[in-house]
């Protein structure tokens, strides 16, 4: 019960402070009762939801990324649609122009990604807090415009974008592209979210988590700030990369459009539906900008951006602290339940 | 100039810390104007002085936060200005904080943790695929961080998230996250800040403890004069960024210009 005292006040704490009280991750009942689901799911369902959970898991990989960024080193970002959108594209040249295998695309997309994102978090060491928003916000703004340019257009498809190839079941196993997909979707997934969390409790991941606290504290410790930062910024790239190509080869098609602001905005609001700071969350915000448009163009088709922001404003107000609240709530419940 | 005396100490083993003429100068405001003195190994050092006396400015400038405009500040022999503050602690120069700074969202156990950054190694990837590089250092590091726990007392609250704290408790976590990292200087920035009478008391208890028990030198920074008096082996007082007094607490206590700094002259 202490538990809940503890985090529900915090709501004047504002959100993004709001990290981690318990631990990151989620006990290892619960883990394995999670991923034992996530294994038979695609036995019961039809092809459209298995798509969309693979699209859930995708943009949970990106909001798991953006966690760490923001979670874990304290910095914000607005423009993770810019590194989605390079892994994207990544992604699909590698595969349209340079027939390479599908699976090869994810670390070249990641690797890309660290080191546009590494690179990118050292102008935004002078800048801190929304500052840094606005910085990245450009980067958002400007990458759809410059995956236009005529002089790349020739790899990119400009305006038109790229057709991805979807890939087929290797070994001639009897399950449908979208099945194999979600499988491989979900190995990836889990890789990342195993390695995210390893590097979260890590000292690395302590150090960024020092800087996110107390900068100065942090430095006295010995933790060079300049590259922990950057490094936080490159992760969050890298793995938002990952993702992109994923993304590029589950929806088979890039155009430059697809990633505009809007979408590091949703990945920015799966972040704090998830519950800042909370890895697991980040899967439970990513199904909430997934489905809840989806639910809102049920209620209404012509008002669905209005009620998908009725939506999300009783979400906001119930649980300010997004899943993981829940979660903690949950976990209480159960306890009293086992010994009352 | 009774204070200057004390030949006994000053001419025995080379300095562990030595402060050369040190000014700083902001703007137009000197802040501190060529202050020197010497640490030795094992020495409790209080560094006293009205407010704006310029401790603080001093202080900064060991843990690298200002960069004297004059003047050198030797660890060992070796000059610490060029190296930038987060290279100090490999050095062993440790600090606590004015008011705590902690990492507030972290436990006690990781706020402890992060104090042996500097004497630990590691990079991203063997820390993400836990890789036995990464595992051995996170096991050592354990160790000493179990060790220190224990030191302190702290091994009951090792898990709870510091922000819950009393505040005398928070002092002591942030005193093991700076032992973590195996300092050879401490430099407490008015430790005594905050605490009742009887904490002060424990407080310059543990401080000599661990001087005595882990042969760290310390550096007191300290408005709380029953404090420094108590445990100090030499006190340096500074008034207006001048050193104004060096020597024994009995020393610096009777020095006419000490007492007029605190209390006023009567021309005044």
């Amino acid at each position: 019960m202490s538990t809940v005292q503890e985090s529900v006040p915090a709501a004047a704490v504002p959100t993004v402070n709001a990290t981690a009280r318990k631990s990151s991750t989620l006990g290892r009942t619960t883990s394995l009762i999670v991923l034992a689901v996530m294994l038979i799911m695609p036995l019961f369902v039809r092809n459209f939801i298995i798509f969309q959970v693979t699209m859930v898991l995708i943009y949970g990989i990106a909001v798991l990324a953006l966690n760490i960024l923001t979670g874990g080193s304290g910095q914000f970002s607005l423009g993770q649609s810019a590194f989605f959108a390079i892994g994207a594209y990544a992604a699909a040249i590698l595969i349209e122009h340079g027939n390479v295998n599908y699976a090869l695309t994810l670390p070249i997309a990641g690797v890309i990604c660290f080191i546009f994102g590494f690179l990118f978090g050292f102008p935004a060491l002078r800048l801190s807090g929304i500052y840094l928003a606005l910085a990245t916000y450009a980067l958002a703004v400007a990458m759809p415009q410059l995956l236009k340019l005529g002089v790349i257009e020739h790899w990119t498809g400009g305006v038109q974008g790229l057709v991805v190839t979807k890939p087929d079941a290797p070994f001639g196993l009897p399950i449908s592209q979208d099945m194999w997909l979600y499988y491989f979707t979900l190995a990836v997934t889990l890789a990342i979210y195993i390695a995210s969390t390893n590097l979260l409790k890590s000292r690395s991941g302590r150090a960024m988590m020092a800087i996110r606290d107390n900068e100065i504290a942090a430095s006295a410790m010995g933790v060079d700030i300049s590259l922990y930062k950057t490094l936080a910024f490159g992760i969050s790239a890298g793995i938002t990369g990952v993702a992109g190509a994923l993304g590029a080869i589950a929806v088979q098609f890039v155009a430059p459009d697809s990633y505009t602001f809007t979408l590091a905005i949703a990945l920015f609001l799966g972040m704090v539906v998830g519950g800042v700071g909370w890895l697991p969350g980040s899967f439970a915000g990513a199904a909430f900008i997934v489905f809840v448009p989806n639910i809102a163009e049920g209620i209404s088709k012509g008002l669905s951006g209005a009620f998908f922001g009725v939506l999300l404003f009783i979400v906001i107000y119930l649980v300010p602290h997004g899943a993981r609240q829940v979660a903690i709530l949950a976990e209480s419940l159960f306890n009293k339940m086992k010994k009352p | 100039m009774q204070a200057q005396l004390a030949p006994g100490r000053a001419s025995s083993a080379a300095p562990l810390l030595a402060v050369r003429d040190v000014s700083v100068v902001f703007g137009g405001i000197i802040a501190l104007n060529g202050v020197s003195f010497d640490m030795k190994q094992g020495q409790i050092l209080g560094l006293i002085g009205p407010n704006g006396a310029g401790k603080t400015t001093l202080f900064n400038c060991l843990s690298r936060l200002y960069q004297p405009s004059n003047g050198d500040i030797l660890m060992e022999g070796v000059s610490i200005l060029k190296r930038p503050a987060y290279r100090i602690a490999e050095i062993g120069i440790g600090r606590t904080f004015q008011n705590v700074a902690l990492f507030p969202n972290m436990s006690v156990l990781d706020n402890v943790r992060v104090g042996t950054h500097a004497r630990t190694n590691g990079d991203i990837i063997s820390d993400s695929l836990r890789l036995p590089r990464s595992t051995q250092v996170e096991a050592a590091l354990n160790a000493k961080v179990a060790e220190i726990l224990g030191y302190l007392d702290l091994t009951a609250v090792a898990h709870a998230p510091v922000s819950g704290l009393p505040f005398g408790t928070q002092k002591r976590v942030e005193l093991a996250r700076a032992l973590a990292a195996d300092p050879k200087i401490l430099l407490l920035d008015e430790p005594a800040g905050g605490l009742n009478h009887e904490e002060v008391y424990v407080l310059g208890d543990l401080i000599r403890r661990i001087r005595d028990d882990r042969g760290i030198t310390v550096l007191l920074v300290e408005h709380h004069m029953g404090l420094v008096m108590s445990i100090a082996d030499h006190v340096v007082a500074l008034n207006f960024g001048r050193k104004l007094a060096e020597g024994t607490p009995a020393q610096v206590q009777s020095d006419p210009d000490v007492i007029k700094a605190y209390l006023g002259s009567k021309d005044q």
